[in-house]
């Protein structure tokens, strides 16, 4: 801010100078361990014969004593009239409660490997100053998981599997890729030159799944330091799904200071790039607006 | 889908269009993957399901595309179909010629899908139906060609139920007797040992799943001697005893058909079909 010389500060140079480099870094990098470590954690098995967790992201078997399934496909079979047996259900139960608890589209940010396709696509697309972006409306992706769910309902079958670039994207790191890696192309060069946070934020039916389910997860950012908001925008460079910062950052309409709109993926990136640690994990509740415009420098973290 | 508070007519209008728009793309992209996985209905003849996999159209709603059969397969004889292979995506498979099914008596597979995709009552692995077995190549099936090969009989893990041999009349050299490997589709599981095992360059006996393999009698149709057993006798007219009009130092004999090189010329009237004794164990029907 102080700097008129340089043109662009790039977002986060704020925060980096003020917390340093891994504070700064601190909730990403965590994020990429989670989804490298989890896709590792299923590659031990096809790789080195250590069997820790078996399956993939549809359906895994942890030690053999612990189902995981995915609530979405399990929803998908229900439509195309096949009751699972109970070991699916009891999978998609745990699952759809653990994301209950850290929040919906934390499977977007923290798990799903799409992910790391899509956001080297956004980092490449700032580093090479493309501007351009086509228009479709974020809503659109409640639109594509309501045409799968009548895909699934009319023709009988899991049809969106498919297709679905997220199950290709894992089974074919687990079991196999095939041209799965063609349609994984397909989504980086979309989210590259046609649409700037493309696939993850307007058009995937999964994310828009695990949306819904963060209507009512626990685990939310917070924004206990509102009032230090320097408005340096890093934030909403930073964020996938901008549009749900402001609500809580602007207390339009008294919002609280908690992001509770559906679509925040709870990466954290808002927490590393804020230089105010405006940003804050927390729960849903309790969000009083307890600082006011008074305190000012260091809040509380 | 920008709704505004005020409700005025170019709002309105804006988000009408907005909303077709969205649902009309949206739609077009469903119609075309409804297409797509309809497709993928009719599984293709290279690819067998493993066993107490459902119907087609049941298991493509019931399979999650997980691969925990695949997994557990002692054999690793399973895949998951790739995007590019024409059968769903996702779905597991096996490509007898490649490597068939061993037939595991604990069925491992079944037991790890977790959704009953492959059926969980499927208790014993000889009832199952993974494909059937059929002798696609006439031409080409060492045994037509009078050679006992055998070799999809032997392997066959049901033997002597599944593919049994059936001697008949070597026709072209007149005086050898072919042994045609026949395939019984009640006790065919399709597990594909045969097509794995059958010696010529490209095999003559194949694994198809069922619905290309299996005809089926129109429902009015009567085995007439399966009711005349369930009767204890004829249904329509008292039996009759067949008898040959031979010309003269000809003979008939079962199986081999009419012939003048016979040797014993006593019978002229010729024998009842079956009760020759001079014929190979094999061609009175007995085991081999």
């Amino acid at each position: 801010m102080s700097a008129p010389a340089k043109p662009i500060l790039r977002p986060g140079a704020e925060a980096i100078a003020a917390k340093g480099w891994l504070a700064a870094h601190k909730w990403l990098l965590l994020r990429r361990a989670s989804q490298l470590g989890i896709l590792l954690l299923f590659l031990l098995g096809p790789w080195f014969g250590i069997w820790i967790v078996k399956g993939n992201l549809n359906f895994s078997y942890t030690l053999n004593v612990l189902p995981l399934a995915d609530p979405y496909v399990i929803a998908q079979s229900l439509l195309a009239r096949q009751v699972p047996e109970k070991l699916a259900l009891t999978g998609a139960a745990i699952v759809l409660l653990l994301y209950l608890l850290v929040g919906g589209r934390a499977y977007c940010s923290w798990v799903c490997p799409v992910n790391l396709v899509t956001d080297f696509a956004y980092w490449l697309r700032v580093r090479l100053g493309l501007k351009g972006s086509a228009h479709i409306s974020r809503p659109t992706r409640y639109w594509m998981l309501g045409m799968t769910l009548v895909v699934a309902t009319v023709t009988g079958s899991i049809a969106w599997e498919m297709v679905n670039p997220v199950s290709m994207a894992h089974r074919g790191l687990i079991f196999g890729m095939g041209l799965a890696w063609a349609v994984l192309l397909a989504v980086f060069l979309f989210d590259l030159f046609v649409m700037r946070h493309g696939w993850c934020g307007h058009l995937c039916p999964v994310g828009a799944f695990y949306s819904l389910i963060g209507s009512f997860s626990l685990t939310r950012v917070k924004l206990p330091a509102r009032s230090a908001c320097n408005d340096c925008m890093d934030c909403f460079a930073v964020c996938p799904e901008p549009q749900v910062i402001r609500p809580a950052l602007k207390a339009i309409d008294g919002a609280p200071p908690v992001i509770l709109e559906t679509n925040c993926t709870n990466c954290g990136r808002c927490i590393d790039i804020c230089s105010k640690d405006v940003f804050a994990f927390g729960t849903r509740f309790n969000s009083t607006v307890v600082p006011v415009a008074g305190v000012a420098s260091a809040a509380p973290k | 889908m920008d709704t505004e508070s005020k409700p005025s007519t170019a709002a309105r209008r804006q988000f009408l269009a907005g909303t077709a728009r969205m649902a009309c793309g949206v739609g077009l992209l469903g119609l075309g993957v409804g297409l797509y996985a309809r497709h993928a209905r009719a599984l293709p003849p290279a690819a067998i399901r493993p066993p107490g996999a459902l119907a087609e159209t049941d298991f493509s709603a019931a399979c999650i595309r997980c691969g925990m059969c695949v997994r557990d397969c002692p054999f690793n004889i399973l895949h998951l179909a790739k995007p590019e292979q024409p059968l769903s995506t996702g779905t597991p498979y096996f490509v007898a010629r490649q490597a068939p099914c061993e037939m595991c008596e604990d069925i491992p597979c079944v037991k790890a899908c977790p959704t009953g995709a492959l059926d969980h009552a499927l208790k014993d692995i000889n009832k199952s139906k993974m494909g059937l077995a059929v002798l696609v190549d006439h031409e080409t099936c060492l045994n037509f060609l009078g050679l006992r090969c055998d070799i999809c009989y032997r392997v066959c893990p049901v033997i002597d139920k599944a593919i049994t041999l059936e001697p008949q009349t070597n026709a072209r050299t007149g005086k050898h007797t072919l042994f045609i490997p026949v395939v019984h589709s009640d006790h065919c599981t399709g597990c594909g040992k045969c097509e794995k095992a059958c010696p010529t360059e490209i095999a003559a006996i194949k694994v198809f799943p069922l619905y290309m393999a299996k005809g089926q009698l129109s429902s009015h149709y009567r085995l007439g001697w399966v009711e005349k057993e369930k009767a204890g006798g004829s249904l329509v007219a008292p039996d009759i005893e067949h008898r040959y009009n031979m010309p003269e130092g000809m003979t008939y004999e079962s199986g081999k058909g009419l012939s003048s090189d016979a040797v014993p010329p006593a019978p002229t009237s010729g024998a009842a079909p079956g009760s020759a004794t001079g014929l190979p164990k094999a061609l009175q029907g007995g085991k081999l």
